[in-house]
């Protein structure tokens, strides 16, 4: 293996590490702050990929990467948290205990199914695969397991960066134009999310979205 | 082959083993004084509390079982073994083929179940309170090392320790994600099973947040100084684990003197540098409550298993 491969292995294990940390993370502030350091992890690995391979557009998607995740979506997020005056710790559905184990649960059913995938594949990156889909999943997992609507809205951006990594380790990154628009969207997504947070509290005085499944006048 | 050298190899270790580790114990204190700005006690503090304890009469309680009297001689006696087993200075000794590293965990937690009996042995509250303790985070954190040790045993294709060294300091250089994971999570168990911060504050003076304290609260003169000193060689024993799997570089092989004197300076730098870490450790964490150990532990858990799966996915 050569040491530009082992470095994107241990870059991208560190992604998944940070994943599980935000699935155990309890306090909002500490969450965006994860969802930064994810973000420069995955800049860093497509960066190494994009020089060891050559292919010239991963150097795009690594330096948007960085301008959007490591520094403006956080900036964002903290606007927006210091704006809703939310810096109270994050409520979970399950105990955290129990949600790593259905995380270590994920990070295996990923890896297995990733597993007859990577063996057919002969890019660098094939072995992070399984990592990417374990970080998606876990992803998924904390949007599901959070009560509150910005550690979900985290958990959404987060899935990005997992969707990111895979499509890295798969075919080394989609069409220069395809990235671009993914990072508009979720630019986008990001503003009218925080758009919706606001008109969410007015509605409930609330961000638990449990109000929200009584939207029916009875 | 003659196992002459091997065996003066092992009675080397073993000797030197138990005299230094409390010289470790009193360089983390030192550390840990310095590093919170008060005036740092002696290196050889832990030396003169040990002699003055032996000199001291014991006193027993009236209840107290055979039991209470022999375990201070079997935790001396198991960490001791310990000791024994785990390369420190030198690998291929003729000890080390007795246990591998399941064993080895097996070992200690011979030591803690005896531990935990003679703190109940006598019946006050803080003896039972700090033997439930205690077990409770021996339960969870024994997995997570296993686990920790299966990853390098993996990586290497032994559970032997000494093999595993063998494997680790003689291949290339390469990046191991999974090492990366299970060093992690064998920092946290070693906070956990030697009672350091943020699990336990070996320095408290507060009997109801006390863990391993609680439990030999009953004990004086020459059988805590014995229970001291295992703890010593425990702390000792599990840095050395850790340097073993993580860090192999400069041990000796069995016999060879000449690579003696690198091997004595290679573990006393990586003694100096992994005490000054602990204490940093302790200065910057604070103890965490009891219910969040499991917690702690369950994370320690789940790094390992990771560093397992990941070593798996990257090889395979």
């Amino acid at each position: 293996m050569s040491l530009a491969s082992q470095l994107v292995n241990l870059l991208a294990a560190l992604l998944l590490l940070i994943a599980f940390a935000m699935l155990a993370q309890r306090r909002i502030l500490t969450l965006i702050h994860l969802f930064a350091w994810q973000g420069a992890a995955l800049a860093a690995s497509t960066f190494i990929v994009a020089y060891s391979t050559g292919q010239d557009h991963l150097y795009f998607s690594a330096v948007l990467t960085v301008a959007l995740k490591v520094i403006l979506i956080p900036w964002v997020l903290h606007r927006l948290i210091d704006r809703l005056n939310i810096r109270w710790d994050v409520e979970t559905l399950i105990n955290i205990p129990t949600t790593m184990l259905l995380g270590i649960g994920l990070a295996i059913f990923a890896f297995a199914l990733a597993a007859p995938i990577s063996q057919m594949a002969d890019t660098l990156t094939r072995s992070t695969l399984g990592i990417a889909l374990a970080s998606v999943l876990l992803s998924f997992l904390m949007m599901i397991v959070r009560r509150k609507a910005v550690p979900q809205v985290i958990g959404f951006l987060a899935m990005e960066n997992g969707l990111f990594l895979a499509a890295t380790s798969a075919t080394y990154g989609m069409p220069l134009v395809v990235e671009l628009g993914v990072a508009l969207d979720v630019l986008v997504g990001t503003f009218i999310f925080g758009i919706f947070f606001f008109h969410i509290r007015e509605q409930f005085d609330s961000l638990d979205i449990r109000h929200m499944e009584k939207l029916k006048e009875d | 082959m003659d196992n002459a050298p091997g065996f003066a190899f092992q009675i080397l270790q073993s000797v030197f083993v138990v005299l230094a580790a409390p010289l470790v114990m009193g360089w983390v204190n030192q550390c840990r004084a310095r590093l919170q700005n008060r005036a740092a006690p002696s290196l050889w503090l832990p030396y003169y509390t040990l002699a003055k304890l032996f000199h001291k009469d014991a006193v027993i309680a009236r209840d107290a079982s055979p039991l209470f009297r022999i375990t201070p001689y079997i935790l001396f006696g198991c960490m001791w073994l310990a000791a024994g087993i785990v390369p420190v200075l030198a690998t291929g000794l003729p000890f080390a083929p007795a246990a591998d590293v399941i064993a080895l965990v097996g070992v200690f937690a011979l030591a803690r179940v005896f531990a935990a009996l003679a703190a109940m042995d006598i019946g006050t509250s803080f003896g039972g309170l700090g033997a439930r303790r205690e077990m409770l985070i021996g339960f969870l954190a024994e997995p997570a090392m296993l686990m920790t040790m299966f990853t390098a045993a993996f990586i290497s294709g032994s559970t032997q320790l000494a093999t595993i060294v063998d494997t680790l300091a003689h291949r290339e250089f390469a990046v191991h994600p999974s090492l990366a994971f299970a060093g992690l999570a064998f920092l946290m168990v070693l906070l956990a099973e030697n009672a350091r911060i943020p699990i336990d504050n070996p320095a408290t003076h507060l009997e109801l947040t006390m863990i391993h304290e609680a439990m030999i609260l009953e004990y004086s003169a020459r059988h805590l100084a014995l229970i001291e000193w295992a703890v010593a060689i425990k702390l000792f024993a599990y840095m050395t684990i850790g340097f073993a799997l993580f860090v192999p570089w400069g041990i000796a092989a069995a016999g060879d003197w000449a690579a003696l004197p690198l091997a004595f300076a290679a573990l006393a730098f990586k003694l100096a540098v992994a005490g000054a870490g602990l204490a940093l450790i302790e200065t910057v964490l604070a103890k965490m409550r009891l219910l969040l150990a499991p917690e702690f532990l369950s994370t320690a858990f789940l790094l390992a298993v990771l560093g397992m799966l990941i070593h798996f996915l990257v090889s395979g």
